[in-house]
């Protein structure tokens, strides 16, 4: 992937005391999450993205559009972004209005949907604080104001770094619903910092891990997730999001019947209509194995699925990959067995059985 | 007016108007200054706002005797004053200003170098990721936001000229309607013995000191409020 469809960047340089190697490329469109302990570089990447940093030895092509290469290095006020600091940095001697109107007068992208200032106010919940300074909102509406600013800018990449990470926890639940909006509705491209795995969870559509200064893994989020030789499969809370659309609701028990690549789940929502998108989580330590039908039971969602890789867990424990569906040829579920289970039952790698899966979360939108 | 000679009148107009136009060209000066030693990442940048911070130290005699010699016939000043056909620059009012600007140039540097620096990067960063040049975001975000600096800065020099002697009395003698200031005036009516005159102008001096500083006072707290 390079070129048309792709941000591909690539920064190699000191800043300070810090050594960043990073490269990667992603698609450009959905959110891509870039995620890693503190104090890994993720940051450094995102500000030499937008221009604030500045390395050496850089490149950074955004849809064709080479922002730095060898020969140039276009400043950050060239660089058609949007970026959403972690604290809001709003300008406190403008009204929230002439703050979202900062950078729209300077806005020129030929070609591109521009966002209405009506749309960003209707889509993050801003008309009541128009006329007001940004010295008086609340943590949660400053962070509004901050992404309403960042669109109004008609960008053509959005950066956001930690932008929920300053605030507390139910701040935190109320701002995601909106990020969630923002992207169902519009078709721009993200890349979004946290380390917190949560919210990469919930946003991401691709992710980038970081660590010390350097990528170790880009891809797809549910594929980085099932990969045994990361460390997200192998953590205690290792766990798959899936993409679902919803087929059926049953109003009666209370449940959605969600189909994703290779299968079918049914999950405890509220009422959902057909057609809608979901996203589903499942936790390893939820899925069991079993090598005949399981009979009766009360775990609702019983698949066929076949083992695709088997990694030890420290000494009694075993990561398995499992594709659902015919041949395993569908998503990928992760399971965390015994030792002794997995010696009982004669389990192998590419052998068929049934997974049981006990727990399934819609954590999104 | 309220029983004034006209010899205190022209001196306080010639006061207010050496601090007017001192006070404006240290604005023009002083904030490109001041913005330098705030951004500014050279290891020399110290040393050079020492030198600004210099006047606050020296004896106004001492800054008066090295002005006097540059402005005089055979310093640079004399060369300058070449071009429209003068002598020198010392004893006159283009003298005075020039003197008065070196004076109180740190006095207005310095208040707008702070807040320059209490600022931050972030809001320049905000502003550049928002498509604005670096010269809008200067005067659309800096400047706004440095404006209680700007204030300060500005009444201080404005005050620090109105009652500056030593550098007068050095550079400017005591020409009347030239470079006969107020504090000056002051100094001559004393060693006439025009006690009453004296008095008035010091008088009208403490009173102005006194405007000045609670004008700043609540300006300070108005800004503090204000940023809550």
């Amino acid at each position: 992937m390079s070129g048309q469809g792709a941000i591909s960047v690539a920064f190699k340089g000191a800043l300070g005391q810090f050594e960043l190697d990073a490269a990667f490329t992603a698609p450009s469109r959905g959110i891509t999450g870039l995620f890693g302990p503190s104090g890994c570089g993720k940051t450094a990447v995102l500000r030499c993205i937008a221009g604030l940093h500045r390395v050496d030895d850089g490149l950074c092509v955004i849809d064709g559009e080479a922002w730095q290469d060898n020969a140039s290095f276009r400043p950050t006020h060239r660089r058609a972004i949007g970026y959403v600091f972690q604290e809001a940095s709003l300008f406190p001697h403008l009204s929230v209005r002439r703050n979202l109107l900062f950078g729209a007068g300077e806005a020129r992208s030929p070609g591109s949907k521009s966002i209405a200032f009506d749309e960003v106010v209707e889509l993050l919940g801003l008309a009541r604080l128009l006329g007001r300074s940004p010295v008086n909102l609340s943590g949660g509406e400053r962070q509004r104001v901050a992404i309403g600013r960042a669109l109004m800018s008609q960008p053509k990449l959005l950066l956001m770094d930690e932008p929920l990470s300053a605030l507390d926890s139910q701040t935190k639940d109320e701002l995601l619903p909106f990020l969630e909006r923002l992207h169902d509705r519009l078709q721009l491209p993200v890349i979004y910092v946290s380390h917190d795995l949560a919210e990469i969870e919930r946003l991401a559509d691709h992710l980038v891990l970081m660590r010390k200064g350097r990528i170790i893994a880009s891809g797809a989020l549910s594929d980085l997730q099932s990969d045994p030789t990361l460390p997200l499969a192998m953590s205690r809370g290792a766990a798959v999001s899936l993409d679902a659309v919803v087929e059926a609701y049953d109003p009666r028990y209370g449940l959605a019947t969600l189909v994703v690549d290779g299968g079918r789940f049914l999950a405890p929502s509220p009422m959902v209509a057909s057609g809608e998108k979901r996203r589903l989580k499942i936790f390893a330590s939820d899925v069991s194995l079993a090598r005949q039908p399981p009979g009766a039971s009360t775990i609702i969602n019983t698949m066929k699925a076949r083992i695709l890789s088997a990694t030890p867990l420290g000494e009694h424990e075993i990561i398995v990959v499992l594709g659902i569906g015919i041949d395993g040829g569908g998503a990928r579920i992760l399971a965390r067995v015994t030792k002794r289970s997995w010696d009982s039952l004669e389990l192998t790698e590419g052998m068929e059985l049934y997974a049981q899966v006990k727990g399934v979360a819609l954590i999104a939108p | 007016m309220f029983g004034l000679s006209p010899e205190i009148l022209t001196s306080i107009r010639l006061t207010l108007e050496l601090a007017s136009v001192t006070t404006i060209i240290l604005l023009i000066l002083g904030t490109p200054i001041a913005w330098w030693l705030a951004r500014s990442r050279a290891w020399w940048k110290e040393a050079a706002a020492t030198i600004v911070a210099l006047p606050i130290v020296l004896p106004p005699t001492v800054l008066g005797f090295y002005l006097l010699v540059a402005l005089g016939p055979s310093g640079p000043g004399g060369l300058i004053a070449g071009l429209w056909g003068a002598r020198t620059l010392a004893f006159s009012f283009e003298g005075l200003v020039i003197g008065s600007v070196i004076y109180s140039l740190p006095f207005v540097v310095q208040p707008i170098r702070n807040a320059f620096q209490a600022m931050g990067d972030r809001p320049l960063e905000a502003a550049a990721t928002l498509r604005a040049s670096p010269f809008k975001a200067f005067w659309t975000v800096a400047v706004p936001l440095a404006r209680p600096g700007f204030l300060t800065g500005a009444i201080l020099g404005f005050a620090h000229t109105v009652g500056e002697f030593g550098i007068v009395l050095m550079i400017g003698g005591n020409i009347p309607g030239k470079t006969n200031v107020m504090s000056v005036s002051i100094y001559n009516y004393v060693e006439t013995l025009q006690w009453r005159e004296a008095n008035i102008l010091s008088a009208g001096m403490a009173a102005f000191a006194f405007a000045v500083i609670l004008a700043m006072i609540l300006i300070d707290k108005h800004v503090a409020q204000a940023g809550r």
